[in-house]
């Protein structure tokens, strides 16, 4: 019996294995190149914010930090102002993603209704903006023009609703069974309060997708802070971290010349990596909520 | 009879009807298409300070008719010809490396029989997509910078220190080697959704037929996915004018030293409207790039119709 089974099993193998294994071997070594190769320059950040000035300058810092010190950590712990920023970030992406996701909501779960005759002008209208924009100086005018500048409105507005997003969303709310729907309906409930009661409590994987998506968004964005944010206590950490970066703002602090050098050598480094450590600390944990999202996206298309 | 019929078909329903019975649905939608109209529609209405002579804190169409004054302006402009072959000649260059290296990547996740190291490889090549363009830009200056590792590698092998980031030669290198960077391992998700989707009985039928590995990657994983592979390919040819996707990194990392090869269409117009307030001339340039590219998508997507039956409009 068991002989019998390996002389089914046997050809399979032997048939596999000849080039099969000389290219698994490939395969898994460049697998590790690319995933060292991906995974490097963090390495190198994290091991540079910890680094001397001495051996940054000598080009020494590999991914394990040389003469380990925190003095750029601390001074940037002491001024305090980075998590001033990052209280904005925090404050910006937490009100943008609630009112992203109840407008993108409010939007998709009509369209998802087929008997709703105007669908057939409200879908096109919405998915031509993908195609087409006002494009950069129209969107700037426009928001100079409605007063907006420099207000917490004009780093959220701009990209309030994803259509995208909504697209994924109303064929999320196709695929729930009607029947539940209908149930609500006929126990009393309005058509809103099917939707709060009866749909969104059955749509908790494209709400944890789509908070994730527009979150990230928020957290990431620089940009309309840069257009649109005058007042620099508004600014959101990623634009604080632009201004490091491109050097236009110095962290010279006139009481504490002998770490000024140590300072200059790594604040790009160091900022770098405590604007990125929250996202990179959690990702692990909800990457799959994004790649269900895009799969969903993929599969549709 | 013919009465209870007209009951029972919405369609013969008036529009006023309709509406009234499914008022709370429409106002729902209500606020969102609002929105479209105000911060989607306006704007592109606001183009029309492209024909007109818009001057700052004036009205948002512009004061008095212009023509195609600032249409003729750009098309003569050195500058603007620079930018507009710096985009495409940066985009076909990305595509070029990019299409083939996110397929070959996908098939080889697809090879891995771990499923706890696929997953590894998986998340790890996806991080950098989340990460914002602020930090990317940082770690490029930071790697490429005259003391960074690069450079340290060079100098360790008896070369000079290369300024890569204030050298117009090396910049279509750093953009394409960074996109690559990020986007491999996003780039593979519809790939892998596609690949997900095929049935293992083709696989099984293909072994009893005797096929091997590389056989049966190149007659069913292939085949199976080749509509995903076209429209891909197809959407992203009808995207090659268009430089919104790559303002932010190349805003993040050009420098007067390097404008011969990295000023792309986007950040000429932000220079030229935003920067040197010169609005009207911006907005026709960023009308003439948003139209072409409208053209080329939709031929794109007639093609992809046409070739594989699924488009995107």
């Amino acid at each position: 019996m068991a002989k019998k089974k390996e002389d089914m099993y046997i050809p399979r193998r032997i048939h596999v294995s000849a080039a099969y294994r000389t290219f698994t071997v490939f395969n898994t070594i460049l697998m590790i190149v690319i995933s060292a190769v991906t995974l490097y320059p963090f390495l190198y950040l994290v091991a540079q914010s910890f680094s001397s000035e001495r051996a940054i300058v000598a080009g020494e810092v590999g991914i394990i930090p040389v003469d380990f010190n925190v003095t750029t950590y601390v001074s940037i712990f002491k001024k305090g102002e980075f998590f001033h920023f990052y209280g904005n970030t925090i404050i910006y992406s937490v009100v943008g993603t609630f009112l992203s996701l109840l407008m993108s909501s409010m939007l998709a779960y009509p369209l998802s209704k087929k008997e709703l005759r105007l669908n057939k002008f409200i879908g096109p209208f919405v998915i031509f903006t993908m195609y087409f924009g006002g494009g950069m100086i129209p969107n700037f005018v426009l928001m100079t023009k409605l007063g907006l500048r420099d207000t917490v409105a004009s780093f959220i507005l701009p990209g309030l609703i994803g259509t995208y997003y909504v697209i994924l969303m109303k064929s999320f709310f196709q695929s729930i069974p009607r029947e539940l729907e209908e149930a609500g309906q006929i126990d009393g409930l309005t058509q809103i309060g099917v939707f709060f009661r009866i749909v969104l409590p059955l749509s908790k994987a494209i709400i944890a997708t789509m908070t994730l998506f527009y979150m990230v968004g928020y957290w990431n964005n620089w940009f309309n802070a840069f257009l649109y944010l005058d007042t620099r206590e508004k600014w959101p950490v990623a634009y604080h971290l632009k201004q490091i970066i491109s050097g236009t703002q110095t962290s010279n602090d006139p009481g504490a010349t002998a770490d000024a050098a140590q300072i200059s050598a790594n604040i790009k480094s160091c900022s770098m990596v405590l604007t990125a450590a929250p996202l990179i600390c959690i990702y692990p944990f909800i990457q799959k909520y994004f790649v269900q999202g895009m799969m969903l996206g993929g599969v549709k298309e | 009879m013919a009465d209870s019929l007209k009951q029972y078909k919405p369609k013969k329903e008036s529009l006023a009807r309709h509406i009234r019975k499914n008022w709370r649905l429409y106002l729902f939608a209500l606020i969102p298409i609002i929105y479209y109209v105000v911060f989607r529609y306006l704007p592109m209405a606001g183009n029309v300070i492209a024909f007109r002579k818009y001057r700052a804190g004036g009205p948002l169409f512009g004061v008095e008719w212009s023509g195609f004054k600032y249409f003729k302006q750009f098309i003569r402009d050195q500058s603007f010809w620079r930018a507009f072959r710096n985009t495409l000649s940066l985009n076909i260059t990305y595509l070029a490396f990019r299409f083939p290296a996110t397929l070959i990547f996908a098939l080889l996740l697809n090879e891995i029989k771990n499923v706890h190291w696929k997953k590894f490889v998986q998340t790890v090549s996806y991080l950098p997509h989340f990460i914002s363009m602020v930090i990317i830009a940082g770690m490029v200056r930071e790697l490429l910078s005259t003391t960074g590792p690069i450079n340290s590698l060079i100098v360790s092998m008896g070369g000079e220190p290369i300024q890569f980031i204030a050298k117009p030669d090396w910049f279509p290198t750093i953009f394409v080697g960074s996109g690559l960077w990020q986007g491999l391992g996003w780039g593979t998700i519809l790939y892998l959704a596609a690949i997900a989707g095929i049935s293992p009985d083709l696989y099984e039928a293909a072994e009893i037929d005797g096929a091997n590995h590389f056989q049966r990657v190149w007659h069913i994983t292939i085949p199976s996915i080749l509509p995903t592979i076209t429209t891909v390919l197809i959407l992203d040819i009808g995207g090659l004018v268009g430089s919104g996707g790559s303002f932010e990194k190349v805003f993040l990392l050009y420098s007067p030293l390097t404008y011969e090869t990295s000023d792309v269409v986007s950040t000429y117009v932000y220079r030229m409207g935003i920067g040197s307030g010169n609005y009207s001339y911006a907005t026709a340039v960023g009308l003439f790039e948003g139209i072409i590219n409208l053209v080329l998508l939709t031929i794109a997507n007639i093609v992809s119709k046409k070739v594989t039956n699924s488009g995107i409009f």
